[in-house]
């Protein structure tokens, strides 16, 4: 067999192929489509039989099964499909060999560096548009729209919020839900709105870990059993700290 | 005048829930279109076909194969679409009921929607599985020929 490429080739192969999976595992990809990735540019770039493992907290990848292992911590999971996307499509040009490694680089680490696309005070606009929908999609009636609009706004701003602050996201969730149930019974006190129940469950629906659920699915039907269970997990952790926050203005009242 | 209040609502909510997790701009339209449909499969089957468990699998299975088709067609990961499609059906209101109910007291109710949750919770991933059997039919399928 004929080496293709040299030592020094495949460290940079490496560094480009981990840049890509750190990137789509930061921003909240699956851990099977994060090794599918990085194999098939490793395969594009001619490293042959490359092993890369990923689990939602580190990706370890070689660029053969004795060759020296590359290890990168993930540590913050915010999500930005957006970020998928775009290094999904550097690695199909890849494939299809219209990249060079330098460039596929230097695209890479453009996408590390881009801010998400939305503006913050946009996500939350439409974090309580989405509120007032779920009220009128769960046969709510259009009074109950404009409570849950502003409860669901609040709630997902005061999160952002404190997710700056805290390290824990659960924290976080929990103060989001906290101050929808509290915001949701004051209106509701003072007849601002008709049904309690409806304006929280759609002010709710924002803060929902949907990405986790789907993720721990597909994780888990893909044979990664380890970051499904990690996943799902997560998911469970984040539907009890709603909860919870959701559910303390009941021992109040 | 109801159904076209539902259309709209799901339409916005999950073309929203693409912008929150910060979905690229050209695929907002498709993640409205496939909540929206998935949404109203699982409208028009409850309560008046089936019960709510059956009815989310086989929405979550359209959801699915819709995102699946879109994602071939877009050239984008699938779980853009998966995601934004799949929130309507979570069982939010329930899991807030089973709370409730939890606070309150009252554990025999909080214990029978939470086990409704869990079968709810269940059916998604069913539904989910399903995009995943498709694409390995069609692998198999491609590769023999």
């Amino acid at each position: 067999m004929v080496l293709v490429i040299g030592s020094r080739d495949e460290a940079r192969v490496e560094k480009v192929c981990m840049i890509a999976g750190k990137i789509m595992l930061m921003s909240g990809a699956e851990t099977h489509r994060v090794e599918d990735t990085m194999n098939r540019m490793a395969h594009a770039f001619g490293v042959e039989n490359a092993q890369s493992h990923a689990t939602p907290t580190g990706i370890n990848f070689s660029a053969g099964m004795t060759e020296v292992n590359n290890f990168v911590r993930i540590s913050k999971r915010p999500t930005d499909l957006h970020k998928i996307a775009e290094v999904n499509s550097i690695s199909r040009k890849i494939v299809a060999g219209e990249l060079s490694l330098e460039t596929a680089y230097d695209h890479l680490q453009k996408v590390e560096a881009e801010p998400s696309v939305y503006k913050v005070w946009l996500q939350i606009l439409i974090a309580a548009l989405v509120s007032g929908c779920f009220v009128i999609m769960f046969q709510g009636t259009w009074i109950d729209f404009l409570p849950a609009f502003i409860a669901g706004g609040l709630g997902f701003a005061v999160m952002t919020g404190m997710d700056r602050l805290l390290e824990i996201r659960y924290l976080a969730e929990f103060f989001g839900a906290f101050v929808i149930g509290v915001s949701a019974y004051l209106f509701i006190y003072y007849g601002f709105g008709l049904e309690l129940d409806k304006v929280i469950i759609g002010a709710v629906m924002p803060l929902v870990p949907g990405l986790h659920i789907t993720n721990a699915i597909r994780d888990m039907v893909a044979g990664h059993l380890l970051s499904g269970i990690s996943k799902g997990v997560e998911a469970t952790l984040t539907a009890f700290s709603i909860g919870a926050g959701i559910s303390l203005i009941f021992a109040f009242i | 005048m109801t159904i076209a209040a539902q259309l709209l609502t799901s339409f916005i909510a999950s073309s929203g829930f693409g912008i929150l997790f910060s979905a690229p701009k050209r695929s907002l339209i498709q993640c409205g279109f496939v909540g929206m449909s998935g949404w109203m499969l699982y409208y028009f089957l409850t309560p008046a076909i089936m019960n709510n468990v059956p009815a989310t699998i086989f929405a979550a299975m359209f959801v699915s194969v819709l995102s699946y088709f879109c994602a071939r067609l877009f050239k984008v990961p699938i779980i853009i679409f998966n995601i934004s499609g799949i929130i309507p059906l979570v069982p939010g209101g329930l899991a807030y009921n089973a709370m409730r109910h939890f606070v309150e007291n009252d554990y025999t109710t909080a214990v029978e929607l939470s086990v409704e949750v869990t079968l709810l919770a269940g059916g998604i991933a069913i539904g989910l599985m399903f995009s995943e059997v498709i694409r390995q039919i069609i692998v198999k399928l491609t590769v023999q020929k």
